[in-house]
């Protein structure tokens, strides 16, 4: 289609491209522009698009407030310890599946799928109890758990796609001189699937970042992420639009950065290699 | 390939991977089965022993199950009509000679990677609010009534939001699936004189097929589940207006502390989502081999 | 010392019956090759010896000592694969030391065996580029060399050239022709090309659906192949088959002329069977022509280049009277 576009349509499309786009985006634009306002300009009306007075104190207030740090402390921990332990139990898992392929491979691999349909609060009534239990509730490494086993179906799909286009031969090769099964996988598996390796990582820190079902039912005060970090704002509504926007920008901002470094793989990686 | 050493070792390697999601699956899962048949409160520790389907009654027959079943029916395919119609135009836009390709796609895909909880709040606060948001600003400028959007259409909101955050998913996905659409599929089409339409109706859509089921089987993975938009903006509210069975089983089991009536919902819950998996897992099954 | 014996291998994949029953004796120091019809079962023998797969039922020996359930790392063999295989993320120098390394041998030692592997295959310029960088012939080289250092058992081999083009095809077998003279280290080489198998062998094991047609070198095959298959798969053009009357008055069920034991006459009446030209091959230094011949189908003869041939002439034939070959109707080799 490409050959025989003329100017005037390529202008048309990337205006009407360029508008549906800023306005998809303008949610965040807004909360970026705010972030910088005063409490005051921030709910002036008429509103001001690039903030009059430029001010930082809200990201101060925030920080004062609720302990930003801490909260981002906690959500990198949750998401890259889920991630990493997700990938050790997840590699020798999709090695089986890639190269050692039986009749149930398929049926596992679905099977696995299918634990990601099961409802979270369909369990959220025992996992709660068992946490008060096992006195884990509130903490890091009960929340690691969890995110760990809710991304593993994720991780271990993505990694059985990126190993599938690992030729075996290169393994065999491996064994012919020699190596036994460890050496096969740390010197020549996982080297060969560093790229796919990272995006998984990536994708998967994305998603626990995000997930905000078990991170605010299960944490209160001191395990605290972003989610609940965030979900802190919102009552009492109204009054803090600046400095809501503020922690909003400071939570979303990472994976923000993130998230558009990594989403020619996003799409590999959620559609479990069904589309590329 | 595979020796039986290799087959034996591959199966020990799987295990803990399988081991662990068993797990996972099956005790929290029987638990909140035999919880659910059980007289158990939390405010109340008088309250105890069998309940027989007591739970169940209790929690299918008040009228709130009814609704948040409705509602978590409308929430999941009103945000999937949107980012499928939505997300196909966008891609077709996307696909189009234009400038700045590169920003756009980054531009479009940002929503998805904004975290539930700050998705409700911007749009609660800086785009809904009836006082001053933008969408109030906006209808006071051309003269209109500003909406209380919450209050009034509390449900319809919580699909916008939701809809925005995935309609980037949607609109990635359909773009890439897209692309590897072959130029000579496309050349030869116009060479047997297609014109546009059929072009998208006979070449395009299905090349297009697999992606769009794939994109509504992810997208209902999470949809189900959607709990964060409604904790933060409605609260479920007005009344149940906007409780969807996710968190109406969390207001039940967790907020009243009724742990036997919130498993009965639970079980429910796990029921519908998979009736809606079998019904999906079918379609996709047939379109992921191919 | 590299001696391999295999009793009674069979092998199946689930259902299907690959190998049925194989027992071959190869000696220390040979050079054997394994040829056979695509999907034959080739591979999936030298696998087997490889311990990449495990036999159904039978043994494997290497030197006397059973294998047949060792992992591939304790057998002592190197392979070469079609692919090459090499680790795409290691340099040419870390390919050939991998085993070595996996071997836990000193570092000093490593360097030397790699120096040593380099000079030989010529592969010094390239030591420190990836395998990405490489044509074909030297990423061949690689993988050869990363088998030599081991100073394995034996060498397997399979089909290591039918990704490279014609000339480097002819260079690469003369090479391991020579790396072979000069370790002296028993090899077996798959390959479906015949003149690799006659060129390089000292004994070629022919396969047919998973069964030994013939074991033996390569003379032997070609004057005195054991059956039909083996007498229509080895040599080039194969050779002319002819069934009924004519046949009978050989006393056999079926008889073959190879296309080089013809005289051919262009005079009237002077061969016992006439023929048109149908096409004709001109090579230079050969040529082959198609003939159909009355009442017996077509049949390829080898010329010299000297005549030239057109679509329509008359040719007349005459099969060597020594060189006929006689098969019984089960396809045998009818002996003289
Ligand atoms: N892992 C396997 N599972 C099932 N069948 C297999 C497997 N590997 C090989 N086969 C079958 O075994 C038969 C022999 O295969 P093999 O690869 O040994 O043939 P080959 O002689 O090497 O052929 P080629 O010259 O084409 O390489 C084929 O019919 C093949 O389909
Ligand atoms: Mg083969």
């Amino acid at each position: 289609m490409a050959r025989n576009a003329s100017v005037q349509t390529k202008v048309g499309f990337t205006v009407l491209a360029w508008t549906v786009a800023l306005l998809l985006f303008s949610p965040i634009l807004w909360t970026i522009v705010t972030a910088f306002k005063t409490e005051a300009e921030a709910i002036a009306t008429p509103p001001t698009f690039l903030p009059l007075t430029f001010t930082l104190d809200n990201f101060g207030d925030v920080q004062d407030r609720s302990d930003y740090i801490k909260h981002a402390w906690n959500s990198i921990l949750v998401s890259v310890g889920s991630t990493l332990l997700g990938l050790v139990i997840a590699i020798p898992a999709a090695w089986s599946m890639a190269f050692a392929p039986t009749k149930r491979t398929k049926d596992i691999l679905m099977w696995m799928l299918s634990t990601k349909m099961m409802p979270a609060v369909g369990v959220l009534i025992p996992i709660y109890l068992i946490f008060r239990d096992l006195r884990l509730l509130d903490t890091v490494h009960g929340l690691t758990i969890i995110m760990t086993l809710i991304n593993l179906p994720i991780i271990i799909w993505m990694l059985y796609t990126y190993f599938k286009e690992i030729p075996v031969d290169i393994l065999e090769a491996a064994r012919m001189d020699g190596a036994e099964l460890w050496n096969e996988i740390v010197h020549v598996l996982v080297p060969m699937a560093i790229p796919g390796i990272a995006s998984t990582l990536l994708l998967n820190v994305i998603l626990a970042w995000n997930e905000a079902f078990w991170t605010i039912t299960l944490t209160s005060g001191r395990a605290g992420t972003l989610t609940a970090f965030i979900s802190s704002f919102s009552s009492p509504q109204g009054l803090f639009l600046a400095k809501l926007s503020a922690a909003s920008l400071l939570a979303i901002a990472p994976i923000l950065l993130l998230g558009w470094f990594s989403q020619k793989q996003l799409v590999r990686g959620l559609t479990f290699g069904a589309v590329k | 390939m595979a020796t039986r050493q290799t087959r034996t070792l591959a199966r020990t390697m799987m295990a803990p991977a399988v081991i662990v999601l068993l797990i996972w699956m099956a005790v929290p899962l029987a638990m909140t089965i035999w919880f659910s048949f059980q007289n158990y409160s939390l405010i109340n520790p008088m309250m105890t022993g069998f309940a027989g389907w007591g739970n169940y009654e209790y929690v299918i027959g008040d009228p709130s199950f009814t609704q948040a079943l409705v509602n978590t029916l409308l929430l999941v395919g009103g945000v999937l009509l949107i980012t499928v119609i939505g997300g196909t135009f966008l891609a077709l836009l996307l696909d189009q000679p234009i400038w700045g390709q590169g920003v756009l796609r980054i531009l479009v895909i940002s929503p998805f990677f904004v975290m539930p909880p700050v998705a409700a709040l911007i749009w609660k606060n800086g785009f809904m609010h009836p006082g001053y948001g933008m969408l109030g600003h906006l209808f006071k400028a051309l003269g209109l009534e500003p909406v209380d959007w919450f209050a009034q259409y509390p449900l319809f909101s919580v699909i916008v939001i939701v809809a925005w955050q995935w309609l980037p998913f949607a609109t990635l996905i359909l773009l890439t699936a897209l692309q590897s659409l072959s130029e000579e599929q496309r050349e030869a089409a116009e060479m047997d004189g297609a014109n546009a339409v059929n072009r998208f109706r006979y070449i395009i859509l299905p090349h297009m097929a697999r992606a769009i089921t794939i994109v509504i089987l992810i997208q209902t993975i999470f949809l189900l589940g959607i709990f964060a938009e409604i904790r933060v903006t409605t609260g479920g509210g007005p009344g149940y207006a906007s409780t969807n069975i996710a968190f109406l089983v969390f207001r039940t089991g967790i907020l009243s502390n009724d742990i036997g009536a919130g498993s009965a919902g639970g079980v429910v819950a796990v029921i519908i989502a998979n009736i809606v998996a079998i019904f999906l897992m079918r379609a996709v099954g047939k379109n992921l081999d191919a | 010392m590299g001696s391999i014996t295999l009793e009674h291998v069979n092998k199946s994949f689930g259902e299907v019956e690959i190998i049925p029953d194989i027992s071959l004796e190869i000696e220390d120091g040979e050079f054997v090759v394994f040829v056979g019809p695509s999907g034959c079962g080739k591979s999936t023998l030298l696998r087997l010896i490889a311990g990449l797969e495990d036999t159904t039922s039978g043994h494997i020996k290497l030197d006397g000592e059973d294998v047949t359930g060792a992992p591939p790392a304790r057998r002592g063999l190197a392979m070469v694969f079609q692919s090459y295989a090499l680790y795409p993320h290691m340099s040419v120098r870390d390919n050939i030391a991998f085993p070595l390394k996996m071997a836990k041998m000193p570092q000093a030692e490593i360097d030397k065996k790699v120096e040593y592997a380099a000079r030989t295959l010529n592969l010094g310029s390239y030591l420190d580029r990836r395998p990405r960088a490489l044509s074909g012939g030297q990423r061949q080289r690689v993988a050869i060399g990363r088998a030599i250092v081991r100073e394995p058992k034996a060498f397997l081999f399979d089909e290591p050239l039918s990704n490279l083009d014609a000339a480097l095809r002819v260079n690469m077998r003369l090479e391991i022709t020579e790396l072979h003279q000069q370790l002296k280290t028993t090899m077996i080489y798959v390959t479906h090309d015949q003149v690799e198998a006659m060129t390089m062998a000292d004994r070629i094991v022919v396969l047919n659906a998973g069964n030994v047609e013939q074991f033996g070198s390569p003379l032997e095959l070609y004057k005195r192949p054991a059956n039909r298959f083996v007498a229509g798969f080895i040599g080039s053009p194969k050779m002319n088959f002819v069934d009924g009357p004519e046949a009978e008055k050989h006393n056999a069920h079926s008889i073959g002329v190879r296309p080089e034991h013809f005289t051919l006459s262009t005079t009237a009446g002077a061969g016992q069977w006439a023929g048109t030209v149908n096409v004709a091959e001109q090579l230079g230094s050969d040529t082959f022509l198609h003939v159909e011949v009355e009442g017996l189908g077509l049949m390829t003869v080898r010329t010299d280049g000297e005549q030239t041939f057109r679509h329509g002439d008359k040719v007349y034939l005459t099969p060597d009277a020594n060189r006929i070959y006689r098969f019984d109707a089960a396809g045998l080799a009818l002996q003289d």
